[in-house]
């Protein structure tokens, strides 16, 4: 169970905001900072981080979207930069990506079966004679039905068309989906539908999920292990079991108590000082130490590095 | 009372027909009251606050009820009448901070036109008023800050901007329409604690509007579940969650994956999706998508009945059989 499909060492990517006039960058935006984790295979790894804290962009790093500005990806033991265009191909159909906005994530000329069907063309899975049962069922996959292969995006509720997002991931038979805040954009009774379905499609195509979401109460329902992040760094991996219950880093903390639970013990919130900093000029030290609630000497001096406090929990501050 | 509205109809009359968004919902909110409107998208929770201010636009307009504001009839007023009463006496915070401000005036203008307009002081007192409400609202160097513009702000700052303006004529009524939901997390939980305080400050009404539980559940006092434009549900917080009646109240509860949920099993789901409005089920509107649905279900639509301060809207609380609610 515990084969790792993908390590990331000391991933970085940076923003040039601003240049000289020579061309030099003067303003950078760090949106991931020296990042590295391990995904197992079979796992579900959620990432969660509230909104400019470099998720989304990691997740795309990922994907192959966005180029490193310096680190390593290993995936399935061979590192990323390595492959040659063939290889790096292969690694681009391994893994898939499931967007946030079902609205934004489909183009609005193509009818869904074409949708689902172009990635299966353009990688030469199937001939084309075949291609058409393949995206049946899919669709059957993700519960829709055969006829609606030929309507267009428009015609879909929002949960409808996150099924149609996951379809065509799933369509190239991926061994790592790159969840990207699959529901947020959805309603409470539609969320649960997709949830379920994400779950269920785990088990029958023995996927690995990357889950970032900003919705913690989302990610522990989904995730096997979760990573916390903030302002382009992680500060906190642990088991979901052991996070939630017993939260080492001020800031998972301080995240844990602002979500509000249905639940009839009051309890005690902490309630963090100001908003997050800009990237672009991020506290010295640790990152959160402007608004730490335990802040002390060595915080605004030196960063914390991630170490392993107790088996399998990690934490980047200097209170370990 | 402050508040009471009574039957109210809000309707949009498109080429292809005539979509009810809010039918028939009747409420009332007491001074220093926190009532929440839960629903999903679409559920008509919107539209009510917007009735509730007079802002709806055509083609739409509200087709019948009344809005009982200290007993004068809102929806018999002028234009002029209801400015005298918006901004100063019922105020709203919108949903989206970064949109609902305009972007070519200074934070200090903003709010400054809000309090000449309704209130007969000088531009200097003004300005001394709207630097004192950014000081209460929690934002550091108010003085400075008020010569801003809405883009030097983050999210949670223009949502504080947001709740200054609404609250510099000391409302009787503040609408808040989503108040947190473009918010993250942490910024949510001092917004919420804000509202709080305010509240407290003021002795003010507000009228929270959201679709997160949660939030329903830390800020409220009384809810109201709203589904397709009817209230479905009505009690007050703790009563709403821990004794859920409607079958469309108990499947939301059920569905939302909590954090302190130590089970892997599925979610609970509700099946299916919000009927178009165009094309109602006959019948209760939720009864297509509900579990217990029963052969009368898909032909009336039931009551809201009240039963000891709980209403609930469905035929498996029929009066007659209103010693089985209790056994529930």
């Amino acid at each position: 169970m515990n084969e790792v499909l993908m390590k990331v060492q000391d991933l970085s990517k940076y923003f040039t905001i601003d240049t000289d006039w020579r061309g030099k960058p003067v303003s950078v935006l760090k949106a991931v900072d020296e990042v590295s984790f391990a995904i197992n295979k079979g796992e579900a790894f959620g990432l969660v981080g509230e909104s400019g804290c470099g998720k989304t962009t990691l997740g795309k790093i990922l994907v192959n979207l966005y180029t490193p500005t310096s680190g390593k990806i290993f995936f399935e033991g061979k590192e990323l930069s390595a492959l040659n265009k063939k290889q790096r191909r292969s690694y681009c159909k391994d893994i898939q990506m499931i967007f946030q906005d079902p609205y934004a994530s489909l183009n609005p000329r193509m009818t869904i079966g074409d949708i689902i069907a172009e990635p299966i063309i353009i990688n030469k899975l199937l001939p084309m004679s075949e291609v058409e049962e393949r995206v049946i069922f899919l669709l059957n996959c993700v519960g829709l039905a055969r006829h609606q292969r030929n309507r267009f995006p428009h015609e879909f509720s929002g949960g409808q068309r996150q099924r149609v997002g996951i379809a065509r991931a799933l369509a190239v038979e991926p061994k790592l989906i790159v969840c990207d805040e699959p529901v947020s954009a959805l309603d409470v009774s539609i969320q649960a539908q997709v949830l379920n379905l994400l779950d269920d499609l785990k088990e029958e195509f023995k996927l690995t999920y990357l889950f970032i979401a900003h919705g913690l109460g989302v990610v522990k329902h989904i995730s096997d292990r979760v990573g916390v992040m903030y302002l382009g760094k992680l500060v906190e991996i642990a088991p979901k079991k052991e996070l939630y219950a017993n939260p080492l880093n001020p800031y998972t903390q301080a995240l844990l108590s602002a979500i509000p639970v249905i639940n009839s013990e009051k309890k005690e919130r902490i309630i963090l000082k100001g908003d997050v900093p800009s990237p672009i000029n991020p506290p010295a030290g640790c990152r959160f130490s402007s608004r730490c609630f335990k802040e002390f000497g060595p915080c605004k001096l030196n960063t914390p590095k991630l170490k392993e406090v107790s088996p399998d929990h990690w934490v980047a501050c200097h209170l370990f | 009372m402050l508040l009471e509205v009574k039957n109210l109809r809000t309707e949009f009359k498109l080429k292809r027909g005539t979509v009810r968004a809010v039918d028939d919902v009747s409420f009332t909110i007491d001074k220093g009251e926190i009532l929440a409107i839960v629903g999903e998208s679409g559920s008509g929770k919107s539209v009510t606050s917007l009735s509730l201010m007079g802002l709806i636009q055509k083609p739409g307009g509200v087709a019948g009820g009344e809005i009982l504001f200290k007993s004068q009839d809102l929806t018999k007023l002028s234009q002029k009448e209801l400015q005298q009463i918006r901004g100063n006496k019922i105020s709203m915070i919108f949903q989206e901070p970064m949109t609902s401000l305009n972007p070519v005036w200074r934070i200090k203008d903003q709010i400054m036109e809000n309090i000449m307009t309704h209130m007969k002081i000088s531009k200097k007192e003004a300005l001394a008023r709207t630097v004192e409400m950014l000081d209460t609202v929690g934002i550091p160097s108010p003085a400075e800050r008020a010569n801003d513009y809405p883009h030097q702000m983050s999210g949670g700052m223009r949502q504080r901007v947001m709740t200054a303006m609404a609250l510099s004529c000391e409302p009787d009524l503040l609408i808040a329409d989503e108040p947190t939901t473009a918010l993250d997390v942490t910024i949510q939980a001092q917004i919420l604690e804000l509202l709080y305080q305010m509240r407290e400050k003021f002795n003010m009404a507000v009228l929270l509007i959201t679709h997160d539980l949660g939030v329903v559940y830390e800020a409220a006092d009384r809810v109201i579940v709203m589904y397709c434009g009817k209230i479905v549900e009505e009690a007050d917080v703790k009563t709403l969650f821990e004794h859920p009646q409607h079958p469309y109240t108990v499947g939301l509860l059920q569905s939302i994956p909590q954090i302190d949920n130590e089970s892997d099993e599925h979610l609970y789901m509700i099946k299916g999706m919000v009927p178009n409005p165009l094309h109602m089920p006959p019948g209760c509107s939720f009864s297509d998508r509900c579990d217990r649905c029963m052969e009368r279900c898909t032909k009336e639509m039931p009551e809201l009945q009240e039963i000891n301060g709980h209403k609930v809207r469905c035929f498996l609380y029929d009066k007659a059989e209103e010693g089985e609610l209790s056994a529930k």
